[in-house]
């Protein structure tokens, strides 16, 4: 899923200090599942900022709203009776950035991000979130054991770990698992260090970030 | 010869070869490298041009190594992949070698995240194992890595680094074995200190036929302070400082531990040339380009041979 974590809230603060009335829109997707954008987050959110603007003497009105999800039209129009009714003067997201960037395709108000978009990851533990993936757009993890070389290596290395690789760790931390030691103990439990005595070649990163914004179309999906 | 390099008719001649290290400035201040460079001269070999090293901005590494050839000295220049994209990499190289630069040293490149601008994008497009096969097309067959053909060959002889002190450490002669295959002709070791290990990661090599097929110059860092020693052994990944070191430089009064650790230096060029596949030694005597000589010559490696 994609993981996001809230600005903090002096960021926040600043972005709508000029509104009188917001609408604190959450996403009931992937920033649900990491505890970040969801409907208790926007409950959250937009008591802290009444309570700051209170106390500034410039109270904020807040309409509360989660959508089903913020990165398809179809719910981004469910906000319409608010947005277009209710004499709001901006809107604050709590979804991944696709969020925001869409609600400010449909809607002729300022929109502001109050999330960070982190990555593409999966739970660790509750409330530990970890990278797992950087969409290249061309998975290779099943030569590497199951593990990602470009998004679990600092330094996405393809032939093994570098000189920095210590005690299981990476150099760049201590926190931070050296990715290269995880597919070496995993191909050699799985019998297939070989495999990684073979060097491997130079990636296309076309289908990556480095092609450009990319595109998916499904012309079975299509109505 | 594959490049006419002088270390490359030094290691092919089988002269014990002794490489130095050079870091540029971080400015523009070409007297600096000019007063460097002189410390090495008739010293070393070749002198490899660090690039960026631990992710600081300095001197373009390629710029210094010109200016060395412009002093009549031997450039090994260092090339990152943290820094350059594949178009950027074949671009320098072929630069480099206009400019009559012949040694190249393939690496990964420390993470941008201990340098002097954190916050920088890296690129990391290739690995150092892949920037070998870059360097060794370019080389060998006229050719660019999307196969079109170059307007006269770069023919460089083509470095690595190892550590054969990371981990895992079975993994290492592996990965040096892979180097070989992408093209590597001769590899510096990160510096040793334990001793045993290295003997350990030598035998592997030269068990697996590797030292027959690339020449494998040793790492030595002069250590000049316990203050030092003790930084090598916490603060730098992959290194392997032993206790005894540390002991040794306790035992040392302070404005003595600089001679101590030269002596040790020279003990540790001493042991490793009795090592069975090690070619030579890569003294990195980092800004103490000043006392390299006194370590060369008391490890009877001077004067340097001649070759033509």
């Amino acid at each position: 899923m994609v993981v996001a974590e809230r600005k903090p809230i002096q960021e926040i603060m600043a972005m709508v200090a000029e509104y009188n009335k917001i609408l604190l829109v959450g996403c009931k997707g992937c920033v649900t599942v990491c505890c970040a954008g969801g409907t208790k987050e926007v409950g959250i959110l937009a008591s802290a900022l009444r309570i700051a603007r209170k106390k500034e003497g410039k109270p904020l009105e807040i309409v509360e709203r989660t959508l089903e999800r913020q990165c398809d039209p179809e719910y981004i129009e469910q906000a319409s009776d608010v947005i277009e009714k209710d004499g709001v003067e901006a809107i604050l997201s709590m979804a991944c950035s696709v969020g925001p960037q869409y609600m400010a395709k449909r809607y002729n108000i300022p929109v502001y991000p109050a999330l960070n978009t982190t990555f593409i990851g999966g739970a660790l533990e509750h409330g530990v979130w970890a990278e797992f993936c950087q969409a290249c757009g061309n998975c290779i993890i099943h030569y590497f054991g199951g593990i990602c070389p470009v998004s679990r290596c600092s330094k996405s290395l393809f032939n093994g770990p570098c000189g920095g690789s210590a005690k299981g760790k990476c150099e760049i931390s201590p926190e931070v698992d050296c990715a290269w030691q995880l597919i070496y103990d995993r191909m050699k439990d799985l019998g297939k260090l070989d495999e990684l005595a073979k060097v491997f070649p130079v990636k296309d990163w076309s289908t990556s970030r480095d092609g450009g914004p990319r595109k998916v179309v499904r012309e079975d999906m299509k109505l | 010869m594959k490049s006419g390099s002088r270390l490359e008719k030094i290691l092919a001649a089988g002269h014990f070869a002794v490489t130095g290290e050079l870091g540029p400035p971080r400015g523009a201040d070409v007297e600096v490298i000019k007063k460097k460079a002189e410390h090495l001269r008739g010293v070393v070999d070749s002198i490899n041009v660090t690039d960026n090293q631990t992710s600081v901005v300095r001197m373009c590494s390629m710029a210094v190594c010109k200016i060395l050839i412009d002093l009549g000295l031997e450039p090994n220049l260092q090339m990152t992949c943290r820094d350059r994209n594949r178009i950027a990499i074949q671009s320098d190289l072929l630069g480099s070698y206009a400019l009559g630069i012949r040694n190249v040293l393939c690496l990964s490149g420390d993470h941008n995240k201990f340098g002097d601008h954190p916050q920088a994008k890296n690129v990391f497009d290739v690995d150092s194992m892949q920037l070998i096969q870059i360097v060794k097309k370019m080389r060998d067959e006229g050719k660019l890595l999307n196969g079109q053909e170059c307007e006269g060959k770069a023919s460089f002889f083509i470095g690595a680094a190892v550590n054969p002190f990371g981990d895992p450490f079975d993994f290492r002669p592996i990965r040096l074995a892979k180097k070989i295959a992408a093209g590597v002709d001769f590899v510096q070791t990160q510096c040793i200190y334990n001793m045993e290990k290295f003997r350990e990661y030598m035998k592997r090599v030269v068990d697996m036929g590797l030292a027959e097929k690339c020449y494998i110059l040793a790492g030595i860092t002069p250590l000049k302070s316990l203050g030092m020693a003790r930084y090598m052994a916490k603060s730098v990944p992959g290194l392997d400082v032993p206790d005894y070191y540390l002991k040794r430089l306790q035992g040392v009064p302070k404005d003595k531990q600089a001679e101590e650790g030269i002596k040790m230096a020279v003990e540790q060029v001493q042991e490793i040339r009795e090592i069975p596949g090690v070619a030579g030694i890569h003294l990195m005597a980092i800004e103490w380009e000043h006392r390299a000589k006194e370590i060369i010559e008391a490890a009877g490696l001077l004067p340097r041979p001649e070759v033509n």
